[in-house]
């Protein structure tokens, strides 16, 4: 474990690109957030404590419906479900030793994308890695959404085109290389490319949200894997 | 309605989803096949969100399929995390500039 200026460094330089992308995502969100009835401050408030892109656009269209607060409630339980098995997975990164604080610190911004390149790197994570995508990360995400509500369409719709793949060429720099490596999650990436694809077109599953999918999906193939090809390595399971 | 106390619902069940494994689980789980699951599972939940997504998250869906084919090699090749996502980003900006 390197030391915590480091690592926050690190997280700094592995988080600006997920600030950029944050942007602009978050920038079309805050147009949904207008349209529900947020002023820009509010919509930067829902952003920097929900962070959840599916969860707050799912917040922004029932409130725009008039929907009641459990309602809400149960639509963002729904919604970010998966990062109950991220924050999972992370709990089995840290050091067993780590306090309380770090954790409750480190949960507050388990994101896709925080997820992802905090699970990448070598060893044990150091919660200041976490720390440094999420201080970068985290105003990226609020400003997004603040500038999204003041300024509506401002930003040119091929510049939102290009920079909405940002997050998906980061995805790919995290599952390739151990697909590389390792030949079961090299099987297991393409599955998950064609289940999920499948998912999206059988019209059976139109009305299930991509957050559901996304669950289900997850549990399914990562569970059969688990069980016909169990991890042999102890250090091999901890990276 | 008021929009605070949506915010303040969505953020409380937002951060207890993430906080409730990371604080409720402090031991190393030593079960092989649970190890193994969350071991596959940060791969699989990043691949189902990548794919069909990247292609339909861009105007023209040929040039999120020309970002994945890139980010996937540049990724094969051992390129950082910053370059593969702004290859991606580019390839989109160029392609949808001759395309659309």
């Amino acid at each position: 474990m390197n030391d915590n200026r480091t690592c926050f460094k690190n997280g700094i330089r592995d988080g600006m690109p997920i600030a950029l992308g944050y942007f602009a995502v978050a920038f079309t969100l805050g147009i949904a957030a207008r349209n529900a009835g947020f002023s820009a401050l509010q919509a930067m408030i829902e952003s920097m404590t929900n962070n959840a892109s599916a969860g707050e656009y799912a917040v922004f269209s029932l409130v725009a419906s008039g929907a009641g607060y459990w309602e809400v409630a149960i639509m963002t339980l729904v919604a970010n479900a998966r990062y109950l098995l991220m924050s999972t997975a992370l709990s089995q990164k840290l050091a067993p030793e780590t306090p309380l604080l770090h954790r409750m610190l480190v949960a507050y911004d388990v994101t896709d994308e925080i997820f992802g390149i905090s699970i990448a790197v070598p060893g044990r994570l150091n919660p200041w890695y976490t720390y440094g995508a999420m201080a970068v990360a985290i105003p990226g995400w609020g400003l997004g959404t603040f500038f999204g509500v003041a300024a509506g369409n401002v930003l040119p719709l091929r510049l939102v085109s290009a920079l909405s793949v940002g997050l998906y060429g980061m995805f790919l720099a995290i599952i390739v290389p151990p697909a590389k490596k390792n030949k079961v999650v090299l099987a297991l990436v393409l599955l998950s490319f064609a289940a999920s694809f499948l998912a999206s077109r059988w019209a059976l599953l139109a009305a299930v949200s991509s957050g559901v999918k996304t669950i289900v999906l997850t549990v399914v193939i990562s569970l059969a894997a688990a069980i016909l090809f169990p991890v042999k390595d102890e250090t091999e399971a901890a990276k | 309605m008021n929009i605070w106390l949506y915010i303040l619902v969505s953020a409380g069940v937002s951060y207890l989803i993430r906080a409730t494994p990371l604080v409720l689980i402090r031991r190393e789980i030593t079960n092989r096949t649970i190890r193994s699951f969350l071991y596959y599972v940060p791969y699989v939940t990043l691949s189902v969100m990548t794919f069909p997504a990247i292609v339909e998250a861009t105007q023209s869906p040929i040039a999120g399929m020309l970002a994945l084919v890139a980010g996937a090699v540049l990724a094969w090749m051992g390129q950082s995390l910053f370059t593969v996502s702004v290859a991606c980003c580019a390839v989109v900006l160029l392609s949808e500039l001759i395309l659309l």
